[in-house]
């Protein structure tokens, strides 16, 4: 039987004294390796302090609330074997173990103490290898080095090869028999540095209008589940029949068109706020903004008078002005001046959006992602294509129970497809 | 003046410095290396390879001198050789111009940019550089300092005039008849040795009571009976004091006391290097010091966070192949991989006559417990056939309980190469039966290797 003394580790940070807060172990207890012996906290952390051995523990140090300093004696333990009593110096028991919720702090380089919070290994060893703490374990550059990047301390490995080498074979057997090495140490260094990015050119006036429209306008968000399934069918049928002359069909054409066919009912809606000299512009022109994703951000250009425009022609221009945002050749005339803006963003649609109202308009429509699901329909289950409709209005101008009637009325003309060609609705 | 923005900034295009940025270019990193002299450092412009060229050539010139006395495996010269070593300069010159061009074609290949003058930190991301064509202020995410080290002077005998350092010997146009060499370290030793092969009249002075004191006296003894042999006077024990009254020599008190004068056309002093802390902002950078050095961590991190220093800047040992070590290292760890600096051995060589390797501990260090096996170069067939000597020897050092290796030292001639054996066993953790159990080629020098671990465990076949 020796005597095993534990000190309070170095536990990193510049931390020179810890506060003992709990203990779990009292004289006389046997105890295993890895059981907690102790919770000492920091200013940076509470961190609970575990034992690298097994035994009997004869004497603990430390009244709760006393602050202990590093390399102080807190646990002595009688165990099997030397123990390590009789060196002088501080024996390096298992490093301490971050308690859960407490955030990691990154220190600052400052040696000494080493910059890097040590490693924290919370790892069985499969082999029960108790390397005297001031024998260097033996290994290979390339085993010491991987070992290094998982967070495998070596001291606790056991080592098969001649001496005691230990082998990269060792290392694979210790890492699996003691699961994923823990991801808080395996895996890339932390890394501190920043880059410096100017926030210029189209990323700058993004930015300024984004920051405009949240300041300024009260958005109501409002997301409705439309049935595709009709409009889908047609879709199909048209895209099917078209000529060469005329453009594939995607979903914003008819949304489009009922946008187009809801201005009278709604004028309120699709229009321009001025709200510093308290005037709404209503247009009885439909000029829709289409958010665009072009190489340098996002861009608006306009399909004006989609009022006057039918499906094809809708989709034509549609293509025309997202391919001018595109390949940067837009007019000024075709970035500016719409009165309503579709935001869609295809298949990366998402279940709902909370678009940014393109100010000074005061409405912005988004489709989200098309979705075939089971729903009941006259008592069946039948496989319907759903699909949800996010929408933003501008509260000042719009109050809720109208963006909502709104929304119901765009959903009729989408979910009854027939209507957006009807000239009375 | 214009303003450059760089990920990571090296300054000192030594063998740490330009490491670092040619590993940097490689991962891709934003590089910036200043250097305010040429390319390569201390080591390839005015070191290592510079004073090995100078050995090499005076090695011949030894060799033809003694065929010229008396012939030699049956070869013989009708009278003796000429020296003239401005032209040996020249020669040594081309081979550092070589180097020289092949580093800066390196780090252009790894698209690091170099910037050429004397880099001054205002703060410790802000480097002002004062180039030939104006002022370049570098400001960097990441800094690696890499400055290196200088010779150090003694006080009462600075440089200038007959003084020499290292640098000015190695641009000797002129032999000097009588060569006085202060610090009998490894570079006074290397240097006083060429020049004595090359024919100058060489005295040692020393202030400890041995030659090459870092070494053990069994390793040392083969130099010390070769400058016995050729003539080369030592002082041990002894303090350089100044200049004689008229300059042309100087004044020592020998291990009595007594003041000696010893004439002197050239006065080398070699009494250690110091890191090169000084003229470039360290002090604006307010970064921690450990006494003359940099403190860094095993990382190479100092206390500033992201400004590193490696090399001879940061300690002991200061050697070219450590600072490039950690350069590679630094370079790595701004790129996001986790490493550390955890050599088990760094190999230290002496290019004496005969050279001298170590690495890792000695006997005296390893203590009493350890187990050491020698083998002599008299019984290597490959050592006799090239006249290499008969004080060579190999030496293991291993733990007795489990044979572990702890070091290899070795004294010879040709010895040097043998240190990629030594460090490569080291570091991969063998056993004195791994070293047993390699079939060495015959003939050569490595079997002298191979008998020592044999001898260690007590069955070699040739002693």
């Amino acid at each position: 039987m020796g005597r095993y003394v534990f000190r309070l580790p170095d536990i990193g940070e510049g931390v020179a004294e810890a506060e003992v807060v709990a203990w779990h172990v009292k004289v006389g207890d046997r105890i295993e390796e890895d059981q907690t012996l102790v919770d000492v906290m920091t200013d940076k952390a509470t961190v609970d302090m575990t034992s690298p051995v097994s035994g009997v523990v004869m004497a603990i140090h430390g009244e709760l609330g006393q602050l202990v300093p590093v390399g102080s004696t807190l646990v002595e333990l009688d165990v099997e074997g030397a123990g390590n009593a009789d060196e002088g110096a501080p024996a390096s028991p298992a490093p301490p173990r971050r308690q859960a919720g407490e955030s990691p702090e990154l220190a600052a380089a400052a040696p000494p103490p080493p910059p890097e919070p040590k490693p924290a290994p919370a790892m069985p060893r499969p082999d029960g290898v108790a390397r005297p703490a001031d024998e260097v374990p033996i290994a290979a550059p390339a085993t010491r080095r991987r070992a290094f990047e998982l967070g495998v301390p070596l001291q606790f490995v056991a080592g098969s090869g001649p001496g005691g080498r230990i082998t990269p074979e060792d290392l694979d057997a210790f890492i699996a028999a003691s699961g994923a090495a823990s991801p808080s140490v395996s895996g890339p260094a932390p890394r501190t540095a920043v880059s410096e990015i100017k926030i210029i050119g189209l990323r700058r006036r993004i930015a300024e209008r984004m920051q405009d429209a949240k300041r300024r306008i009260p958005h109501f968000s409002y997301v409705e589940e439309f049935d595709m399934t009709e409009i889908e069918a047609l879709r199909r049928e048209l895209n099917e029949a078209r000529g060469s002359d005329r453009p594939k069909l995607t979903l914003l054409p008819f949304f489009m068109r009922a946008l187009a066919k809801l201005q009278s009912e709604f004028p309120h809606v699709n229009a321009r706020y001025d709200d510093e000299a308290g005037v709404l512009h209503a247009h009885e022109g439909v000029h829709i903004g289409i958010a665009t994703q072009t190489p340098g951000g996002l861009m608006v250009p306009v399909v004006r008078h989609a009022e006057a425009l039918d499906l094809w022609d809708c989709a034509r221009e549609l293509t025309r002005v997202t391919s001018a945002a595109r390949d940067g050749t837009a007019t000024r005339e075709e970035l500016s001046g719409s009165t309503i803006t579709l935001t869609s963003l295809g298949t990366l649609g998402g279940i709902a959006a909370t678009p940014v109202i393109n100010s000074p308009e005061v409405a912005i429509i988004g489709p989200n992602k098309l979705v075939d699901r089971p729903v009941v329909r006259d008592a069946q289950i039948v496989i319907r294509t759903l699909m949800n409709l996010s929408s933003s209005f501008d509260h000042r101008i719009v109050d809720g129970h109208d963006a909502a009637r709104f929304v119901q009325r765009l959903k009729r003309l989408i979910e009854r497809p027939a209507l957006l060609f009807m000239d009375q609705v | 003046m214009q303003t450059v923005k760089t990920k990571v900034l090296v300054v000192g295009g030594g063998p740490g410095g330009y490491v670092a940025a040619i590993r940097s270019g490689q991962l891709g990193m934003d590089t910036v290396l200043v250097e305010s002299g040429r390319l390569g450092g201390t080591c390839l412009t005015r070191g290592c390879i510079p004073s090995k060229a100078l050995i090499h050539a005076a090695g011949q010139f030894e060799d033809m001198a003694k065929a010229a006395r008396a012939p030699r495996f049956g070869i013989g010269l009708p009278s003796a050789p000429t020296l003239d070593l401005a032209a040996t300069m020249a020669w040594k010159d081309g081979v550092v111009g070589k180097l020289n061009g092949g580093v800066a074609a390196l780090l252009k290949r790894a698209k690091v940019k170099v910037l050429t003058g004397l880099g001054r930190f205002s703060d410790a991301k802000t480097c002002h550089v004062a180039g030939a064509d104006g002022e370049t202020i570098v400001e960097a995410e990441h800094v690696i300092l890499a400055t290196g080290s200088e010779p150090v002077a003694l006080p009462h005998l600075p440089f200038g005039g007959r003084v020499i350092s290292s640098t000015e010997a190695l641009e000797l146009q002129v032999l000097p008849e009588k060569l006085v060499v202060v610090g009998a370290g490894y570079i006074g030793l290397e240097l006083g040795s060429a020049f004595r092969k090359l024919g100058a009249d060489v005295t040692i002075v020393e202030l400890q009571t041995r030659i090459l004191p870092l070494y053990d006296p069994q390793l040392v003894e083969p130099v010390r009976l070769w400058l016995d042999r050729h003539g080369v006077t030592l002082h041990l024990g002894a303090r350089a004091l100044s200049l004689s009254t008229n300059g042309d020599g100087l004044i020592i008190a020998d291990k009595e006391g007594a003041a000696i004068t010893l004439q002197a056309d050239q006065i080398l002093v070699t009494v250690g290097r110091r890191p090169a802390t000084e003229g470039w902002g360290l002090k604006e950078m307010a970064i921690e010091r450990n006494g003359p050095f940099v403190r860094v961590d095993d990382r190479c991190a100092t206390s500033t966070q992201n400004v590193w220093a490696i090399g001879d800047l940061v300690g002991e040992p200061m050697l070219a192949h450590k600072a490039s070590a950690q350069g590679e290292m630094v370079a790595e760890i701004i790129a996001g991989h986790r490493r550390r600096f955890d050599p088990v051995a760094i190999p230290a060589i002496c290019f004496t006559e005969p050279e001298i390797v170590s690495v890792g501990l000695d006997p005296a260090t390893a203590g009493p417990e350890a187990i050491v096996g020698v083998f002599p170069y008299l019984a290597n067939g490959r050592a006799l056939s090239m006249d290499a000597g008969a004080d060579g020897f190999v030496r293991v050092v291993a733990r007795a309980d489990n044979h572990r290796l702890l070091g290899v030292q070795a004294v010879g001639q040709y010895v040097s190469e043998l240190s990629a054996s030594f460090t490569l066993a080291l570091e991969m953790g063998a056993v004195l039966e791994d070293i047993a159990g390699v079939i060495q080629a015959h003939p050569s020098l490595g079997e002298a290797f191979h008998e020592a671990a044999l001898k260690a465990l007590g069955h070699a076949i040739h002693v």
